[in-house]
């Protein structure tokens, strides 16, 4: 069996026995099962992906099983191995294994564990076939999957109000954007015969210049096409008018937030962008959509990001944020370095959430940063941990002699933006610009808040609640101590949760500097070998961009980190003037641009009195009452059997009519 | 072919079985009945093993004339096969639905049962349009006193709601029946399939049918009998309804008005395309709001059956594959979740969604079965809701984009109304001690849903066993309809395209473009 079947089905068969044999098999087989696959399919995984890395990987295709066949159109259950399927296998099998190790830890106190764990490991399983999709439909398949497992999983702790309106938000929010994708599906084969994606990009070049019919009018074909798709990953990817589900999913446990939230699951939508690039590559109106919606994403989560006080919030925000830029790059034409910011990405947001949650771990469940502070000593290697995801999500780093992981793919990101000299690329760039400087400053604004100044926990319900707690059990009686602790000892996470985190900051730190040659240098279009659409012209223009445009990432991450500084550290008051200065843009942001509550008055609340009118007044004050209640009425009326009609002779009376219908047939036929 | 007359036999066996039922008392009526469905069970797999795909049109014919050119004529093709293993598949599960909730009259509620399967595979396998005519409306009978004998408080005007409407269809039908066999010359069915009537006399003999099949359906806005009908059914007497009875109507449309009048269902298909959309619209938002279970489900039927319609009206292979495995589909789901509602009713007496909340934590394995069936409802890929679902929306899109759009919105309201549903009962904290003390599944529960999850799977990961059998059967009704496939809002154009594209196209000819 070759290592691409083990890897795709062996999370799922862990899953399934997990998953049943919950807890007659017992907490830790449970873990034992799933970590141990997805331990074995990230080896197998680097297996694969190390050949293309040096250069010489074979694309290959694995047949399984045929799915539809209907007239001309065929597709099958099949695993596809290329360039883009190798990294994303990495990316996935990688930091799917490291959080199930630190879930080890982190959800050492739950009672639900094998449901837990077989969630985790049903949506690996369900992120892979999405990766190894080799039509349209099986990636529709795949992004459906993960969309379960992610409503799953926000919705883990079901008891929760908030968590299960999370879940369900998720998932509808998401099938706005299947819509389109589905919709994209159906014109794709409409237009090329197949949904086969090999197929499509061969053949794509041939659209140029024709048009199709869509909703009455005519469009560029590659157009309609590009946009229905890119719909999808509008929701998938948590992109600006889409996006409200995803800082809500911060309802599920942390680890559930770092693989899905973070490093897999929304990056499917980059992903799909970049797969079918030489599809979007025929229309530079669909190109130039996906640019703006991925700047526009990238300045308002950023924005929003800079005032949350929830600790998982901003690093959703922040989340949300670098998928813009991931997106405007590949609407730029730089797939390659949309898929390198993935990649670096997706080690250092785990890094960051998994942090998080190791802080979360040490503080009693208490997520807001405004009672935290002080944390450094506390748990250390959190601390250097998220230490090093900030420097990495930054982009600290020195051309030419080392960098963190942000700082080569992000700088990539807004040169290519830059050199590509269209109006659109220069407002991406402006935007991506713009927003680098809000991600250093809320980035270095969460480490201050939560590890320097002075312990701020005798805010915290949850705090005062543990040391409550702590006090029920001795009966010594001691003081609250005065210094803002309340008398709380945070204490740093266990070794499961530590080792993912360093070898996740190890990645953080070195990601960049020992993949960026493969991905993005010159000859990095012998590495993609034709899986996405690499422009060396592109790659030309951004060697020979003006020195400021090279430097203006690293001034902006050096001024977010002063007025970070400035704020957070020497001068306390400051936030709260701006805040009072500027008191309804800040009330703007705090509230996310009051999407939800547009949306809510937009479309959940007329959805709701929409069907109650339709159910009052249509179906029972219209149809029921002119028709059935209506004929009732006539027949009673004329018949003067009322009584009848209510006395529950009714049937009786039907059996009547039928069997004298039936015997009017058999007499006229025997006439 | 086996010359034992198989299809006879499967309509002898539940009748001799409702014979025998009316006669006995509970406890042996109920194992008669299992024991009728089961032996139909297995003939309706000795039918599928024996049955020739690709081979014959028309197999396991019967024939015996009765009197004066009214015929006992049976056959089957692929089509009518698949319908009749779903209702032979459903029944013994609607036995065990029935086993400990049914008390009064259980000889009479067996032999209705049973008597109506008889009549369902009839329906399916009858080849004479009179013997087709009475074994369908004949099938209202049992159904009727069904709701009307072991119904709920509202049951007598349920079933006078349920029998007003399909016998107000049923008379029109009956009438264009007679004009078809004058107009003919034969009352069979195949001949009639390839007889052209006149293009004026197709329309009228198209409403005429048309009022019997979209109640049958039900299309909005002829569907209010359905909600009121489910509720008030027992459990089994829903399963049934939406697994089998529902599904005459869409089989109505293929085997009469398709391809006996396919001009006709040209002309009326704006109008067909115009009811579904509004029903997946309407109904979907209704179902939103409903606080009682079982009318949920009902109105989400609704829903669904309207995406049959529109596949069968598309008019393309895809379309016409697609609400086939959707009917299937949503016999086996719709069929699973009124029986996930009657486990509970069972044990808490009531389908208010209020009084449930939390059930994952004291019945895990029931939350997981409700999952996958509401997950399948919703159409996720691998589960059977998706294939039919995916196929009959790409069906329709290559008609018109417009109604594609809009049918193509039910994928996320049905997913809000369902989830919400879900959430309500299933998540969430537990509220009400007596819903928190009910225990999990039991074995005759987990023998009911096993099979149909089962059958979920399977059709979700390999569509093939239900597309094969009907592939050959679909493309005959295909060719059928060629002339009456609308153009298409779609039309690619090669446009302006510059001279080296063009050079591009050619040696890679687009599909839109030919």
């Amino acid at each position: 069996m070759s290592a691409i079947v083990i890897i795709v089905f062996a999370p799922l068969i862990a899953a399934i026995i997990a998953g049943l044999g919950n807890k007659r098999l017992g907490l830790v087989p449970a873990k034992l099962i799933t970590t141990g696959a997805l331990v074995l399919a990230c080896g197998l995984s680097w297996g694969v992906f190390i050949p293309f890395w040096a250069g010489h990987g074979v694309t290959s295709e694995t047949a399984l099983l045929t799915w539809v066949a209907s007239g001309d159109l065929r597709f099958d259950w099949s695993l596809r191995v290329d360039t883009l399927t190798a990294v994303m296998l990495v990316v996935v099998t990688s930091v799917s294994a490291l959080v199930h190790v630190y879930s080890w830890g982190y959800m050492d106190e739950e009672p639900d564990q094998p449901r837990f764990f077989a969630y985790l490991s049903l949506f690996t399983f369900a992120m892979l076939m999405l990766v190894t999709a080799g039509n349209l439909v099986q990636m529709f398949f795949g992004w459906e999957g993960v969309g379960l497992a992610s409503y799953l999983l926000i919705g883990f702790w079901f008891r929760k109000p908030s968590a299960r309106a999370a879940a369900i938000k998720a998932f509808v929010v998401n099938r706005v954007g299947d819509l389109g994708f589905m919709l994209g599906i159906f014109g794709v084969f409409l237009v090329f015969g197949t949904v086969s994606i090999p197929q499509i990009l061969h053949d794509a070049p041939g659209l140029a210049g024709s048009t199709i019919g869509f909703l009455g009018q005519r469009w560029d074909t590659a157009t309609v096409l590009c946009v229905l798709l890119f719909i999808g990953a509008m929701g998938k990817s948590a992109q600006l008018g889409l996006h409200t589900w995803l800082p809500d999913a911060m309802e599920g446990p942390t680890p559930v937030s770092a693989l899905i939230h973070a490093a897999t699951m929304v990056t499917a939508g980059v992903f799909m962008v970049c797969r079918l690039s030489p599809l979007f590559e025929q229309s530079p109106a669909a190109l130039a959509f996906v640019t703006v919606i991925g700047a526009a994403t990238c300045l308002f989560a950023a924005t929003v990001g800079t005032t949350q006080t929830d600790i998982k919030r901003v690093i959703a925000y922040s989340t949300c944020s670098q998928l813009g830029y991931m997106f405007f790059a590949a609407g730029v034409g730089a797939y390659g370095a949309a898929m390198f910011h993935l990649f670096t990405h997706a080690f250092f947001k785990a890094l960051l959430f998994l942090g998080a949650g190791s802080v979360i771990h040490a503080m009693h469940h208490e997520q807001d940063m405004r009672h935290y502070g002080g944390l450094a000593r506390k748990i250390p290697w959190t601390f250097a941990a998220m230490l090093a995801g900030t420097l990495a999500i930054t982009g600290v780093g020195i051309d030419d002699v080392f960098g963190f992981a942000g700082f080569y793919s992000k700088d990539a990101i807004l040169e290519a933006a830059y050199a590509r000299g269209t109006g659109v690329g220069q407002f991406a760039f402006a935007i991506g610009i713009f927003a680098a400087l809000l991600t250093s400053f809320y980035s270095w604004r969460l480490i201050y808040l939560t590890f320097s100044g002075k312990p701020r926990w005798d805010g915290s319900d949850h705090i005062r609640h543990a040391v409550h707690h702590d006090h029920a059990q001795d009966d010594h009686g001691h003081d609250h101590a005065h210094d803002g602790t309340l008398g709380y000892h945070p204490h740093e996470s266990p070794l499961s949760m530590l080792v993912p985190l360093a070898v996740l900051a190890s990645g953080a730190v070195l990601a960049g500097f020992v993949f960026a040659p493969a991905f993005l240098s010159e000859g990095a279009g012998v590495f993609w070998n034709g899986a996405l659409v690499f422009d060396e012209s592109l790659l030309h223009a951004m060697h020979h961009v003006p020195e400021w445009v090279k430097l203006a990432p690293a001034g902006v991450m050096l001024t977010g980190l002063a007025i970070a500084t400035y704020a957070y550290v020497f001068n306390p008051a400051f936030p709260g003037a701006v805040v009072a200065r500027i008191g309804p843009l800040y009330r703007f942001l705090l509230n996310k641009w009051y999407f939800d509550e547009l949306y809510a008055a937009l479309f959940v609340r007329p959805a709701f009195a929409l069907g109650r009118v339709l159910w009052q007044w249509g179906d029972i004050g219209l149809i029921d009452r002119f028709g059935p209640n209506g004929a009732a009425w006539v027949v009673a009326r004329a018949s003067r059997g009322a009584v009848r009609f209510q006395s529950g002779y009714l049937y009786s009376y039907a059996l009547v009519m039928l069997v004298g219908l039936v015997g009017a047939i058999s007499w006229v036929i025997a006439r | 072919m086996s010359h034992v007359p198989i299809l006879t036999l499967m309509l002898i066996v539940p009748l001799i079985g409702a014979v025998f039922s009316l006669m006995a008392g509970r406890e042996t009526a109920r194992v008669i009945a299992l024991a009728a469905t089961l032996i139909d069970l297995a003939l309706g797999l000795v039918l599928w093993a024996q049955y020739d795909v690709g081979g014959a049109q028309w197999q396991f014919q019967e024939h015996a004339d009765v009197f004066a050119g009214f015929a006992w004529k049976l056959g089957i093709d692929g089509i009518a096969l698949t319908l009749i293993a779903l209702t032979v598949f459903l029944m013994p599960i609607c036995i065990g639905a029935s086993w400990n909730a049914i008390e009064k009259r259980a000889g009479e509620y067996y032999a209705a049962f049973l008597f109506m399967e008889t009549l369902m595979i009839g329906v399916f396998a009858a080849q004479d349009v009179f013997l087709f005519y009475i074994l369908f409306e004949a099938g209202l009978i049992p159904m009727y006193l069904i709701i009307g004998i072991w119904g709920g408080a509202e049951r007598i005007y349920a079933s006078y709601k349920f029998f007003l409407y399909t016998l107000f269809g049923s008379v029109l039908m009956l009438i264009a029946m007679f004009w078809m066999a004058n107009a003919a010359g034969t009352t069979d069915i195949p001949t009639l399939m390839q007889y052209d009537f006149a293009p004026a006399a197709q329309n009228w003999l198209f409403l005429a049918f048309f009022a019997s099949f979209a109640v049958k359906m039900p299309m909005w806005p002829v569907h209010t009998w359905l909600p009121d009908a489910h509720v008030q059914a027992p459990t089994a007497g829903s399963v049934i309804l939406a697994g089998v009875l529902l599904k005459m109507g869409g089989y109505g449309f293929i085997r009469f008005s398709l391809p006996m009048f396919p001009l006709a269902s040209a002309h009326f298909a704006p109008l067909v395309w115009g009811l579904s959309i509004a029903a997946v619209v309407i109904t979907s938002l209704i179902a939103l709001v409903q606080t009682d279970m079982k009318k949920l489900i009902a109105y989400s039927s609704v829903a669904h059956m309207a995406i049959v319609t529109v596949g069968l009206f598309a008019f393309n292979r895809q379309g016409l594959e697609g609400s086939m495995v959707v009917m299937i589909s949503h016999g086996v789901v719709s069929g699973a979740l009124f029986l996930a509602v009657g486990v509970i009713y069972d044990r808490l007496h009531t389908r208010e969604i209020a009084r449930y909340g939390g059930l994952a934590i004291n019945m895990p394995h029931y939350a997981l079965f409700f999952l996958l069936f509401t997950m399948a409802s919703i159409g996720l890929p691998g589960t059977s809701g998706f294939v039919g679902e995916f196929l009959a929306l790409l069906g329709i899109y290559q008609a018109s984009s417009w109604i594609a759009l809009v049918a193509t919105t039910g994928i996320i309201l049905g997913a809000a109304y369902m989830l919400y549903l879900y959430a309500r009962v299933v998540f969430g904290d537990q509220r009400h001690a007596d819903a928190a003390a009910l225990p999990d599944l039991d074995a005759r529960e987990w023998a009911m849903m096993l099979p149909l999850a089962a059958a979920v799977l399977a059709i979700g990961v390999y569509p093939e066993a239900v597309l094969a059998p009907i592939r050959k059967d679909i493309g005959t009704l295909e060719a059928r309809v060629a002339l009456a496939r609308p153009r298409g809002d779609g039309q690619v154009t090669t446009g302006a395209a510059p001279a080296p594209v063009v050079a591009a196209l050619t040696a890679a000819p687009l599909k839109g473009m030919k």
